[in-house]
């Protein structure tokens, strides 16, 4: 009993050391998409700038962190057309609401390493509560942090207009992140 | 060896007419699509047209399957050596641009990253990964593959009516839906 318990103690004391210094997102390794779909066409593009702080210990999860903020005006349809219809007023107005941000609430372990993000994702100017469940997986550095969840794009007033027409273009949009944290290897 | 037949089978009538309804939808549709700004309608006018152009080249694939494996009616033995020749070259070069031009639009679509879902129902594979100058590469291969159709068509067109009002034979006739007895 007692090994199991020092065991256990080696195996936590591993992982929050591993954890320790998360918090510094490498942006160049990290990814932001989006999943929809267009006519029943399966679509899919990036936000190309964004940022996001994190604090997270696998062993103190309830004190976890992230925030994330986007630049709209970063997305990345895989057209230079569609890219430019949706920085305008019916969708993004990116003029006006340039950043998207999402502040966790609350984070809990969901057993493995499956945990649970809740918080406030604003997007064009509105707010609404999220959930998004992630996995992490540690690395020598820090961790990633990989997960997605779906969103209804009207319920952001995202696309309106002649673009409310969601046979069109889907009310369902799947937002998948790979956010890699940790300081970067020393060489570089 | 049978006699030569008189005209077309039923299947090669309708698969030619078919096929030629179809261009002459979406050939405009085409056209107007792309002058469009982006608007819901313009999305659902691109998914048609794919979808019609898909169906093109379903049917043209079969066409030529068909072609492939029934004897056409003879050409009538007074049709000058130049014209033969001619009528010849123009259907071969049909026959190939029906396929290639539909190919050229799958590839295009493919190279642009929105693949095709026929119907809205049956996802069809990509024929090349997404890479945008080899889009825009495409976009002209497809328009100029049409011009190309466009002119033949035309020529074939005229052909057709030349026959059946300048020198009033039945080559025209032989195409057209059957009287009663035709071939099957
Ligand atoms: C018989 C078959 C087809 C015909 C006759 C045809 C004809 C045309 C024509 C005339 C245009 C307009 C070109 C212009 O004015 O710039 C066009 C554009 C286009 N076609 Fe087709 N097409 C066919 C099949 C397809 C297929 C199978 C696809 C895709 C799966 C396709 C995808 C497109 C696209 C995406 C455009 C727009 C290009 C752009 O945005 O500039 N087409 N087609």
């Amino acid at each position: 009993m007692s090994r199991l318990l020092a065991l256990l103690l080696a195996l936590l004391a591993g992982v929050s050391a591993q954890a320790a210094e998360i918090g510094q997102v490498q942006a160049d390794k990290s990814r932001l998409s989006f999943a929809y779909t267009q006519m029943g066409v399966p679509m899919e593009g990036t936000f190309r700038r964004f940022s996001a702080k994190m604090s997270f210990d696998p062993a103190r999860v309830p004190s976890a962190r992230a925030s994330i903020e986007v630049d709209v005006a970063g997305i990345d349809t895989g057209s230079a057309e569609a890219d430019q219809e949706v920085k305008g007023k019916l969708w993004f107005d990116a003029a006006t609401h340039p950043t998207a941000h999402f502040v966790s609430t609350a984070v809990k372990a969901l057993g493995g390493n499956r945990f649970e993000a809740r918080g406030k994702l604003t997007l064009k100017g509105r707010t609404l509560d999220t959930a998004a469940p992630f996995t992490f997986t540690p690395t020598p550095q820090g961790g990633a942090f990989d997960g997605a969840f779906t969103l209804k794009r009207l319920d952001y007033a995202i696309g309106e207009g002649m673009w409310a027409d969601v046979s069109a273009v889907a009310n369902e949009v799947l937002i998948r992140f790979h956010i890699v944290a940790g300081s970067a290897p020393a060489k570089k | 060896m049978n006699a030569p037949p008189a005209c077309y089978t039923r299947t090669a009538i309708a698969l030619h007419w078919l096929v030629a309804a179809l261009i002459f939808a979406t050939v405009p549709l085409g056209v107007y699509m792309v002058g469009l700004s982006l608007s819901p309608i313009k999305l659902r006018l691109y998914s048609y047209h794919k979808w019609i152009g898909i169906t093109v080249l379903a049917l043209s694939v079969l066409r030529i399957l068909w072609r492939a494996t029934h004897t056409p009616p003879p050409l009538p033995a007074a049709l000058p050596h130049w014209q033969r020749a001619g009528s010849h070259a123009v259907h071969v070069a049909l026959y190939v641009l029906i396929v290639a031009v539909p190919v050229s639009g799958w590839l295009m679509s493919s190279a642009k990253g929105v693949p095709t879902v026929w119907f809205g129902v049956l996802p069809l594979p990509d024929l090349v990964a997404k890479d945008k100058s080899l889009g825009e590469i495409l976009t002209g291969v497809h328009q100029g593959l049409n011009i190309v159709l466009l002119s033949l068509v035309a020529a074939h067109i005229a052909a057709a009516l030349k026959h059946r009002y300048i020198d009033r034979d039945d080559i025209l006739e032989r195409m057209l839906p059957h009287r009663p007895g035709g071939r099957a």
